[in-house]
C-alpha cells in the first residue's frame, strides 16, 4: 500500500490537475463544502416553508422533502443527469450534475434538522422578538434562526460527514473524484484491489471520523455552554 | 421529447427487466435485514460489555464502518476481498453470484453498524438499576441482557431501526455499481436500450418512493399503537 501511495499520492489528491480538470481528494472535499454551503439557504428556506402557517406553501414543500427524502440519492443524481441538459438545452459537466443532486437531497435532509432546531428555540422568543415589534422574517432572521443554527451545528457537521460520503456517488457519472481516482489507480495496477480500495477506505475514514469527533466535541462544548448562560 | 410512453412500463421486455429488478431491490432488503437485525444486537451488547476489550471491538467495528461511503464498501468487497482469498475458494466464489454476495456482504456491514448504534442507545435508555436490579438477583449479565433489558429495550428501539430499514431499501441501489441487476441498474438498462429514460427512471423513482411510503407509514403505525411510555 506504501508503494502505490508514494508512486500516485500526487494524481490521488489533486487528480490530473493542472493539466487536467481537479480531481481526487480536493474534488471531493471541494464538492462537499460547496454542496452544504449552497445547501444550507436551501434547508433554512424548505424549512421556513414546512412551519409556515399557509398551507399553500407547507403542503407542496412537504411533498417535496418527502419524496426527496424517499428516494435514493443516486436516482436524484441520475434524474440531474438526464434532465438537467433536456432543460437547459446545454449539456451539463458532471461536477455540476452532482453539485446539483447534492444541493437538492441535502437541502431536503437540513430542512428537517433546522426545522427541528427550530422548533428547539422556546415559544417565548418569538414572542418577545414580535412584542417588540419585529415582523415575522426579522424575528426568525434575527432571534430564532441564529439560536437555532448553534444548537444546531453539531448536525451540521454530521451532515458535512454525509455529504463527503455521498460524493463518492459521483464515481458513477465518471466525476473525477477519490472514488473514481482510485478505481484508475486500480485499473492500472491491476492485481491490487484489496491494496487500493483499502486505502481509498481509510482515506474516508480519516476524514470522516475526524469530523464526527469534532462534532462530538462541539455538542458536548455546546451543552456545556447552554447550562451555564452567563458565560456565553 | 416525446409524449410519455406508458405502455412500454406495463408490458413486454422492459416492463420484465424493471420488474426484476424491482423484485431484486426487495429481495436484497430482505436478506440483509435478515442477516444484519442479530449482528447489529450483537455489536451493540458488546459495546456495553463489562469487558474493555470486547467493548473495543464493538467500537472499532461500527467506528471503522460507519466513516466509509457506502460505495467504497461495495468497492471493497467486489473487487478487493476475493483477491485475498485462497484460489479454490476464488472459483467456487466466481461460478456463483460474487456480485449479490459481495453486496450483501457490504449491506449488512453497513446496516448492522447503523442499527446497532440505534439499539445501543434503546438499550441505555433503560434506567441503569433494571441491569443492578437483575444482577442483585443472580442474573449474569447475559441473561440480565436477555431477560430483563433487551425486551424493554427493543420497544424504544423499533422506529429508529424501521428508520435503518429505509435507509437500507434506498442503499441497496448502490449495488448497481458493482453491477448487482438490482432496480436502478436495470432502470439504467433500459434507458439506455430504449432511449426512454424519462419513462424508466419514473417507475424506478415510483417504485423507491412506494416502498418508502409503505415503510414511513410502518413507522407511523407503530408510533400510533406502541407510543413511548414516559419512565
Amino acid at each position: 500500500m506504501w508503494e502505490i501511495l508514494q508512486t500516485y499520492w500526487l494524481y490521488y489528491l489533486i487528480g490530473q490537475y493542472p493539466e487536467g480538470p481537479l480531481g481526487g481528494l480536493a474534488l471531493t472535499l471541494l464538492l462537499a463544502a460547496l454542496a452544504l454551503v449552497l445547501a444550507l439557504p436551501v434547508g433554512i428556506v424548505l424549512a421556513l416553508c414546512r412551519l409556515s402557517p399557509y398551507r399553500l406553501l407547507r403542503w407542496p414543500v412537504t411533498a417535496v422533502v418527502y419524496v426527496v427524502r424517499g428516494t435514493p440519492l443516486l436516482m436524484v443524481v441520475f434524474w440531474a443527469y438526464f434532465l438537467l441538459p433536456s432543460l437547459t438545452g446545454q449539456m451539463t459537466d458532471q461536477f455540476n450534475t452532482m453539485l446539483a443532486a447534492l444541493v437538492i437531497f441535502d437541502g431536503a435532509y437540513l430542512a428537517e434538522i433546522i426545522r427541528a432546531g427550530i422548533q428547539g428555540v422556546p415559544k417565548g422568543q418569538m414572542e418577545s422578538a414580535r412584542s417588540l415589534g419585529f415582523d415575522y422574517l426579522q424575528a426568525m432572521r434575527l432571534v430564532i434562526l441564529p439560536q437555532a443554527l448553534r444548537n444546531m451545528l453539531p448536525s451540521l457537521v454530521n451532515q458535512f460527514v454525509s455529504t463527503i460520503k455521498e460524493t463518492s456517488l459521483g464515481y458513477i457519472i465518471s466525476l473525477g473524484e477519490v472514488s473514481f481516482v482510485a478505481t484508475q489507480i486500480n485499473t492500472q495496477l491491476l492485481t491490487r484491489p484489496a491494496e487500493v480500495y483499502l486505502l481509498l477506505a481509510l482515506t474516508y475514514f480519516v476524514m470522516c471520523f475526524s469530523l464526527s469527533r469534532f462534532a462530538y466535541w462541539l455538542e458536548r462544548r455546546l451543552a456545556a455552554g447552554a447550562s451555564h448562560p452567563g458565560t456565553r | 421529447m416525446n409524449s410519455f410512453d406508458v405502455s412500454m412500463l406495463l408490458s413486454g421486455q422492459y416492463h420484465d427487466w424493471l420488474v426484476s429488478g424491482f423484485a431484486l431491490s426487495i429481495k436484497l432488503t430482505l436478506i440483509t435485514l435478515v442477516i444484519a437485525l442479530p449482528l447489529a444486537l450483537l455489536v451493540a451488547v458488546l459495546r456495553l460489555a463489562p469487558l474493555a476489550l470486547l467493548r473495543a471491538v464493538g467500537v472499532v467495528f461500527v467506528e471503522a464502518i460507519r466513516n466509509v461511503p457506502l460505495l467504497a464498501h461495495m468497492l471493497f468487497w467486489y473487487f478487493g476481498a476475493p483477491e485475498v482469498l485462497p484460489e479454490s475458494l476464488k472459483a467456487w466464489l466466481y461460478e456463483r453470484d460474487v456480485e449479490a454476495a459481495s453486496a450483501v456482504i457490504a449491506l449488512v456491514l453497513y446496516t448492522a453498524a447503523y442499527m446497532s448504534e440505534d439499539i445501543r442507545s434503546g438499550i441505555r435508555s433503560i434506567p441503569k438499576e433494571q441491569m443492578e436490579a437483575s444482577r442483585a438477583l443472580g442474573f449474569s449479565f447475559l441473561g440480565a441482557m436477555r431477560l430483563v433489558i433487551l425486551p424493554q429495550a427493543l420497544r424504544v428501539t423499533v422506529p429508529p431501526l424501521i428508520g435503518q430499514t429505509l435507509s437500507l431499501w434506498k442503499n441497496t441501489s448502490i449495488a448497481m455499481v458493482i453491477g448487482v441487476a438490482e432496480l436502478m441498474y436495470q432502470a439504467q438498462q433500459v434507458e439506455s436500450a430504449s432511449f426512454r429514460g424519462f419513462e424508466s427512471f419514473a417507475f424506478a423513482t415510483g417504485a423507491y418512493l412506494m416502498i418508502s411510503l409503505v415503510i414511513t407509514g410502518a413507522s407511523a403505525w407503530y408510533h400510533h399503537h406502541h407510543p413511548v411510555r414516559s419512565a
